[in-house]
């Protein structure tokens, strides 16, 4: 089936932009960039439509990575019907962000460089997705990453962007290391990385065992996925340009965490107790989020909440068990995040780099499209029946029910907030009088496409895909009471989100500011992200900063390792001055040191045993 | 004839010859002198080995001497022109005005 050409034409993208596109016309880059992916989706097409229902997994063997005494490492690739999915969704919404791309850089410095990593991003996301190992996974995992920071800091010049890039690198290396962890472990007790073997020993290993394994798994997750207590990067990722928080800060690399647990769920099935750490922190961590994303100005702020917010509900579901229902959320939110993100970006674009919410308003007039198709992706993340969201995050919330009803209520409320704050924004954004001084202009069809596209995928997406059925082989439904009650409520709460927000924001203008100074001290807190990030600074940053500098740098570095250093030198220029009194220049005192040297050789020779 | 003398006469001779080879390179100040007392130091490890081959009834010893002799030959031509230049740049062939190495 050839699946190895499904990564490697964006690599091959990457390396012709990359190393040829400073010479490139921005026509030939376009080219490149986008006729790589487009291949690439092509060929995913047509490798999943040769392999027809996909009932068992289908495995190419193309070389032996790693062989050292026990550890064999194979690359592989492996395509189950996850894995599909997963393809369908990184190669189809990718393009559509690549092609949206080209006309919103089309102005900015750095293009060949920006589809170059564009590229490379896609071929390590298809390897983390295409793996058949741990280690492969985790390969994509790490390039992933770092084409993140890469993105994240594509405006090298300005102080916030590389520092959100680094925040972003090293928060990861936090989840990366527990990740690490668990591999050892898995290797450790099942001998072996790929992940037929590994499930196939997991169901009849003991219990504390996967836990533990469950639970470092999660700590990789928390850090890519931005959970709690690791979600604090994403936010700071919207530095980066927009497209990129759309492809990699919504839609493809953050859900890499959902990925990798739901392709573990042997390992939680047989581990209920990590399941349900899983399942409380993607709920708190959801409605956390939430919180967060009602109080922010910055558009993509309120939407980088919000993908915090609503992978913590994907998180629900796999820690519920419903790991279709969470992979299914992965889909329908790639859809309509993605078109939230083109959008703010179409906005930001339009306004000529605003991205402040208080200085929009008005926009539904100049700019229709985006408008109408935003609204897609607002109706289709409010959970409004029958688009996207809907279906995909009712899936979750019934199992979370099951599971624990506690979970199913947070989980309604943050689903109120949620159409609360998107709606505020929408409202915000489009309705009212223009607060800005800008002349706003509809973006062009190269970006208005792709969010058409988006829109139609937002509101069709879940009757069109029912990815839980597709799934029924891999993922077991688990047994679900039907019960309508809970379907209601939850619109019933995201009818109520929209209609507050109406008339917060629409029909009463003024409330919403009235409402914060009347409550100032939780709006201070909220407002402020709950003070997270200072207290990560003040426990974490600040004495590992300290700490390095006073004992690594002062302590260790300038003391030990140059002290010995500079002893060393110190000390051979010491012998060396008692030394250079030998070299007096008088040539009969040398001639007597040789004599002396001479003698003292045969006295030595003589003693040691006489001469023979 | 030869035979007639003892060995320990030539190695004493020998002996001889190198002490003063060494109190001469030790104790003379005129380069030509200490040159030739390296000289009579050579020569008499080269009685030394002549003896020992005649005694060992061994080629060994003549061989070593020849080496020593060629070796001797190249290290007077290079001294001898060392010392022309010394001679002609300061003027002095007394061993210890040359020490320019000094500091």
């Amino acid at each position: 089936m050839q699946l190895w050409l499904i990564p490697i034409l964006p690599l091959a993208g990457f390396l012709i932009n990359g190393i040829l596109g400073r010479r490139f016309s921005k026509s030939l880059v376009n080219a490149v960039a986008i006729g790589s992916v487009v291949l690439s989706f092509l060929w995913v097409l047509k490798t999943l439509l040769a392999l027809g229902a996909l009932q068992e997994p289908h495995l190419e063997h193309y070389f032996t990575w790693i062989q050292s005494g026990d550890l064999v490492v194979n690359c592989d690739f492996m395509v189950d019907r996850l894995t599909a999915v997963f393809l369908l969704v990184v190669t189809g919404v990718g393009l559509l962000i690549h092609i949206y791309a080209t006309g919103y850089m089309a102005h900015e410095g750095g293009y060949y460089r920006f589809f170059a990593y564009l590229n490379l991003f896609m071929f390590f996301m298809l390897v983390l997705v295409l793996g058949a190992s741990y280690l492969l996974l985790f390969v994509g995992w790490e390039g992933v990453g770092l084409c993140s920071y890469l993105l994240i800091g594509f405006y090298f010049d300005k102080k916030f962007a590389t520092d959100a890039g680094n925040k972003a690198f090293i928060v990861n290396r936090i989840g990366d290391f527990g990740f690490s962890l668990a591999m050892f472990l898995i290797f450790r007790n099942f001998q072996s990385l790929e992940f037929s073997q590994v499930f196939t020993k997991a169901s009849s290993a003991q219990e504390w065992v996967l836990t533990t394994i469950g639970l470092l798994l999660m700590v990789g997750a928390c850090g890519k996925s931005a959970q709690i207590p690791l979600y604090v990067w994403l936010p700071d990722a919207m530095a980066g340009p927009t497209p990129v928080s759309a492809l990699i800060h919504a839609a493809t690399m953050v859900t890499a965490g959902v990925y990798m647990t739901a392709r573990s769920n042997v390992i939680y099935n047989h581990a209920p107790g990590a399941a349900s750490v899983i399942a409380i922190i993607g709920v708190a961590t959801a409605f956390l989020a939430a919180t967060i994303g009602i109080t922010q100005n910055d558009i993509k702020k309120v939407f980088a909440y919000s993908t915090v917010s609503q992978l913590g509900y994907m998180f629900v579901g796999i820690g519920s068990g419903a790991y279709a229902a969470g992979v299914w959320h992965v889909v329908t939110h790639a859809f309509f995040k993605a078109l939230l993100f083109l959008g703010a970006g179409s906005v930001i674009h339009a306004l000529g780099g605003e991205q402040d919410l208080r200085n929009m308003g008005g926009l539904r007039k100049k700019t229709p499209i985006t408008f109408w198709t935003m609204c897609c992706a607002w109706v289709a993340i409010s959970g409004v029946p029958p688009f996207a969201g809907f279906y995909s995050k009712d899936a979750i919330l019934a199992a979370a029910y099951e599971h624990s009803p506690a979970i199913y209520w947070v989980g309604v409320i943050t689903a109120g907030i949620t159409a609360f704050y998107v709606s505020r924004a929408m409202f915000l954004a489009f309705f009212g009088e223009p607060r800005g001084h800008h002349h706003p202009h509809e973006s062009p069809p190269v970006m208005w496409i792709p969010l058409a596209i988006l829109g139609v995928l937002s509101l069709a997406g879940g009757f069109l895909f029912n990815i839980p059925e597709y799934l029924r082989d891999i993922f077991p439904p688990i047994h679900e009471a039907d019960n309508p009650a809970l379907v209601y409520i939850s619109v019933a709460i995201g009818f109520a989100g929209i209609a507050l927000a109406y008339l917060m924001y629409v029909a009463r203008p003024g409330m919403a500011d009235s409402l914060a100074n009347a409550l100032k001290a939780p709006y201070q807190l909220i407002y402020n992200k709950y003070f997270v990030d200072e207290l990560y600074d003040a426990t974490v940053v600040k004495p590992l900063v300290g700490g390095s500098r006073l004992v690594l740098w002062k302590g260790v570095d300038a003391g030990l390792i140059d002290g010995t250093v500079n002893g060393v030198g110190a000390r051979a220029r010491d012998v060396g001055s008692v030394l250079r009194l030998l070299q007096s220049g008088n040539i009969r005192s040398y001639a007597a040191w040789v004599l002396f040297g001479g003698v003292a050789l045969i006295v030595m020779m003589g003693l040691a045993g006489g001469i023979r | 004839m030869l035979s007639a003398v003892p060995i320990s006469w030539f190695l004493t001779l020998s002996a001889v010859l190198f002490a003063l080879g060494v109190a001469g390179f030790l104790f003379r100040r005129n380069i030509i002198t200490v040159f030739m007392s390296i000289e009579l130091m050579l020569n008499a490890v080269n009685l030394s080995f002549v003896t020992f081959s005649y005694h060992y009834k061994s080629v060994d010893g003549h061989l070593f001497t020849f080496f020593v002799m060629v070796v001797a030959a190249a290290e007077a031509a290079v001294g001898l022109a060392i010392i022309l230049t010394v001679f002609k740049n300061r003027g002095t062939l007394n061993i210890d005005d040359v020490d320019s190495m000094k500091n």
